[in-house]
């Protein structure tokens, strides 16, 4: 029987039967006016059809919906309202670092003087923006130990795919072993955005096994590195929380090999301020400002992955780079032959960049510290609680700190019970808080990585354990209550395999249409 | 800092008490196993913590240094526009629920995303007049890029990627950085220099069964219509390549969808649709292609799908589908490495599509049709100054020259000088063109102040450049 401690009637997401917007659509509705064109121009220039050529001329207009400006408001105000969000709870997702995304940043990136800059403006008019990407590449510079910083990649992998990159030229412009180190040495426990972007770049990947204790296999390790070593992309604190304590033997090892250290920046919140990336070895980083500098994730995006190298990098960053002159005054240097070239059509994501330099501003060095501090302080205290519930273990190094982020298995819980983690995961949402991630790092069975962030109160963890506890209380006696959830969500379960069936494949308004067609006839 | 930071809600009491409830004696004993040889023994050298209030005055003062106008001095495009952004978009893309939340993992809790962007999806798809978008790439630049790989990636054992020489040179640096680690080789078509035009003959020359794919832009970056579609799309598709084509979105109101003229993937700047140019960034690329599985399964990026509950009785959702494509299933055999995308963009640009709707886009393409080839008209009958001094038909923006010795530098100081700011400078990228500049002309530009720009300009010239 559930008990009252396991009663979710409190809380329900909210709830609307809203359509699609095509389904609002009535023909001759404006949601929006133009200014009319002036006489003066119209008698200049003639008529429209003079003005496009005829073959080119649309003759279907789009079939997008006609609606009011109320009805659009109300529509798009409604289908916000069944979204969670990092401002309306606990949102531990494991890796995303889903941290408070302060209000003064938004208004900031809102102010016209940035908003509404050009970014192909004369840069006596920008000198602003320029001053801000600048303070913002030495600030990053030396809180990850580099020498030089890009802040062009628009997002972590973006950031990924560009430090592989400059990787690359390094070889191929310094070594002159382009061709022979075709080999990007990865450990299983990495994100998948790490052996993507070096296959992008153009590597083999070869995959480093972890250890029993959840560390990279130093032999292993050995055994890989060699002439066609490339480099090694490292994660650290990994993926599982835990630090790689041998990262100095680990350094040596690729460095021995004639390869270079990435630094993949996903955990980088747990150490800002204790232990820098460029003093443990690394050649070359790339930092989340989704993650790490709080600015908003948006739904998916955008982000931001700043690149930062060592010196002898530094000339394959990507053009343009900021330079300020002797005068004081701030250019643009499209001027470096070596340069891996562009990745972005300007100079990267620049409202994110302003909402990043807001946050370090305001936190400051010891508040960056302290941050970083607490967001592992809060990781420890929820995996240490959470993997005393029943049916929950903490894997890997168990009695070892773990960093920023906590990664629970549920094995035992589904042995025991037959709720996966897939099912707890759907049970929390019933109970105001967001699931962490869960299935990864994949060398965890039944995995939920928790990663609440140094945002969250004491108040708000223990909530969060609590809410852990009760789906685990459930488990044990009433598991078709936690197997069924979501209950109090917009929608109950949804079926994705019929979402990707090619027969039932619709990924966009008229694809419905057609099916619906097509059902018509049969 | 000493009384807390209103972003650090654990207070020492808390940090004392957790710590002795999880058996550890302090703070550093959680840092215990980071190597002592390498923590940092020292402060970073940056600036201390400031208050919300000094935080405002710090980013007010950098703002202060910057010259940005809203009233249509400005005259610069060259891959995002500037142009009204109703308030409307603003008022429901701020909403915390969308900018503060992440992707749409569990879609049981995250349905207004996952919903709002299957619209963007749907609305971006009938605006193209193609089946599937996706639901972002970072910007059109590396769209570009990402159709080159994909093309590739489904024409086995070619490797040749053709684009216009008149293409965005912004957008070929990037496309150049994506193919050389692909061994994928990009050409450049040859134009015609009177029009603009691709050359068929010399398309006919090059495209040949190692070539994967051909990009075509529209209206071209140097502002002129291409209006050979039909012909270009047949001689691609007969030598089995496929037609990528790149548009501006706004002009397709007026303009033919690249659907209708068989264009395989379709790509494009969603930044016009209701996202500030940001000094660049972020920006929104578009990037979409038609229903064929082998297009599809290959295709970067995330997709929403629709679908419907589980179990009795039926509800409709949505959910992100397909996923067996991407990075964190499919690691280095994903179809990209993209994860965080431009989702806040994409859900900005639905909501700018359904306030216009048809009505409002074909007066937008219209009025930029209007406004920018007056402008063009304007600025021809002064003397020594030709525009459009490339293609016949323009749409937003276009190619003005300087004859008669008057240099670039010398109009745009000129009109830098009148708090105007003209368009980019095509001397070093194009210099057939002669001393030529890259006006853009959009809804914003107003008949007065068009007239101001042409009569700045004509001052320039008729002084024969000098101040």
């Amino acid at each position: 029987m559930v008990t009252q401690a396991i009663d979710d009637s409190k809380t329900h997401q909210a709830k609307w039967d809203e359509p699609l917007i095509f389904e609002r659509s009535t023909p001759g509705m404006v949601g929006h006016m133009l200014p009319s064109v002036e006489d003066g121009i119209r008698k200049t220039v003639g008529s429209i059809e003079s003005l496009v050529p005829e073959q080119m001329r649309r003759i279907q207009p789009p079939k997008l919906p006609e609606i009011s400006e109320l009805q659009v408001i109300r529509h798009f105000t409604r289908l916000s309202q069944m979204n969670f969000a990092v401002n309306l709870g606990t949102y531990p997702l494991g890796s995303c670092t889903m941290k408070y995304n302060p209000a003064v940043n938004e208004w900031a990136a809102a102010l016209p003087a940035f908003a509404s800059l050009h970014p192909l403006q004369d840069v006596s008019t920008a000198q602003g923006s320029l001053e801000m990407m600048w303070e913002l590449e030495q600030w990053l510079s030396e809180i990850t130990g580099m020498d030089s910083v890009t802040l062009q990649p628009a997002a972590g992998a973006h950031g990924e795919l560009t430090g592989v990159l400059v990787m690359r030229q390094y070889h191929k412009c310094v070594t002159g072993e382009c061709t022979q180190r075709n080999e990007m040495l990865i450990p299983d426990a990495a994100h998948g955005t790490n052996p993507a972007s070096a296959a992008m770049a153009g590597y083999e990947v070869v995959v480093i096994p972890s250890n029993k204790e959840g560390f990279v296999d130093t032999d292993a390790l050995k055994s890989a590195a060699g002439p066609h070593t490339a480099g090694l992309m490292l994660t650290n604190p990994n993926t599982i929380g835990l630090f790689e304590k041998n990262i100095e033997e680990i350094g040596g090892i690729v460095h021995d090999a004639g390869g270079l250290l990435y630094y993949d920046g996903a955990n980088f919140n747990a150490i800002v301020g204790m232990v820098r990336p460029g003093d443990m070895g690394f050649d070359v980083v790339h930092m989340n400002l989704h993650k790490t500098f709080s600015t908003p994730h948006g739904g998916g995006g955008p982000g931001s992955g700043p690149v930062g190298v060592k010196q002898n990098l530094a000339e394959f960053l990507p053009v343009p780079r900021v330079v300020k002159k002797r005068d004081g005054s701030f250019d643009l240097d499209y001027d470096l032959p070596r340069s891996i070239g562009k990745v972005h059509g300007f100079y990267g994501n620049f409202g994110i960049l302003l909402r990043a330099y807001a946050y370090i501003y305001a936190l400051g060095r010891r508040g960056l510290k302290r941050a970083s501090e607490t967001a592992v302080l809060n990781a420890n205290y929820c995996g240490y609680h959470v993997s005393r519930i029943p049916g929950f273990s903490l894997p890997y190094s168990r009695d070892d700190p773990r960093m920023h982020e906590c990664v629970v298995s549920a094995e035992d819980l589904k042995a025991n019970t037959g709720v996966a983690a897939m099912n707890v995961a759907k049970r929390l949402l019933d109970l105001g808080v967001h699931a962490p991630t869960i299935y990864f790092p994949l060398i965890v069975p039944e995995a939920l990585m928790i990663e609440p962030t140094e945002s969250e109160s004491k108040q708000e963890l223990d909530a969060l354990i609590e809410a852990m506890q009760r789906v685990s209380r459930e488990a044990f006696q009433d598991p078709e209550r936690v197997t069924s959830a979501p209950h109090s969500t917009a929608r109950r379960r949804l079926d994705e395999y019929r979402a990707a069936h090619p027969k039932t494949l619709t990924l966009s308004w008229r694809m419905h249409l057609e099916r619906q067609a097509e059902e018509g006839e049969n | 800092m000493e009384s807390g930071h209103p972003y650090l809600p654990i207070t020492k009491e808390d940090e004392e008490e957790m710590l002795k409830s999880i058996g550890r004696e302090s703070l550093e004993e959680l840092f215990s196993t980071i190597p002592e040889k390498f923590r940092l023994k020292r402060e970073l050298k940056i600036p201390d913590s400031h208050s919300e209030l000094e935080v405002t005055r710090r980013i007010q003062e950098l703002a202060g240094r910057n010259q940005s106008r809203e009233d249509g001095r400005i005259f610069l495009g060259s891959g995002v526009g500037l142009h009204y952004i109703p308030a409307a978009v603003r008022a429901i893309v701020g909403r915390s629920e969308f900018v503060t939340a992440y992707t749409s993992y569990q879609p049981e809790i995250s349905q207004g995303m996952l919903q709002t962007l299957f619209e963007y999806q749907s609305l971006m798809a009938e605006l193209l007049n193609v089946d599937v978008v996706n639901s972002s790439m970072y910007d059109m630049a590396s769209a570009l890029a990402e159709a080159a790989r994909m093309t590739v990636r489904i024409g086995a054992r070619r490797s040749r990627f053709l684009v216009p020489s008149t293409i965005n040179p912004m957008h070929f640096r990037v496309l150049s950085t994506y193919a050389e680690p692909a061994a994928i080789e990009v050409q450049k078509v040859e134009y015609d220099h009177a029009t603009g035009l691709m050359s068929i003959a010399d398309l006919r020359s090059k495209v040949d069964d190692t070539v994967a794919g051909v990009y075509i832009e529209n209206p071209s970056y140097l502002g002129f219509i291409e209006t050979q579609v039909d012909e270009i799309s047949k001689v691609v598709h007969d030598a089995g390549a496929f037609l990528v084509a790149g548009v501006d979105l706004l002009s397709l109101g007026v303009m033919r969808p690249p659907g209708s003229y068989g264009a395989d993937i379709v790509i494009g700047e969603g930044q016009e649709l209701g996202s500030p140019v940001s000094y660049g960034g972020p920006l929104l690329g578009v990037f979409g292609c038609r229903m064929d599985r082998r297009l599809v399964y290959q295709m970067p990026g995330r997709l929403v799908g629709m679908t419907r509950t589980t179990t009795e009785p039926y509800e409709r959702g949505f959910v992100l589908t397909l996923s067996p494509r991407e990075q964190h299933i499919r690691r280095e055999k994903a179809t990209s490495n993209i994860c965080s995308n431009e989702a806040l963009l994409a859900v900005t640009a639905a909501i700018y599509l359904s306030l216009l709707g048809p009505a409002g886009l074909k007066q937008i393409g219209e009025a930029i049709a209007y406004r920018s080839n007056y402008a063009a008209k304007e600025l021809s009958t002064i003397p020594g100054v030709l525009a459009p001094a490339i293609g016949r038909a323009v749409w937003k923006e276009f190619v003005v020259r300087f004859e008669k010795g008057v240099s670039v530098k010398a109009v745009h100081d000129g009109l830098l000088a009148h708090h105007m700011h003209g368009g980019v400078s095509l001397t070093k990228e194009f210099p057939a063109l002669g001393e030529a500049m890259l006006l853009s002309v959009t809804e914003v530009h107003t008949k007065a102040m068009i007239d101001d720009l042409v009569k700045t300009v004509r001052e320039t010239v008729t002084r024969g450049g000098r101040r």
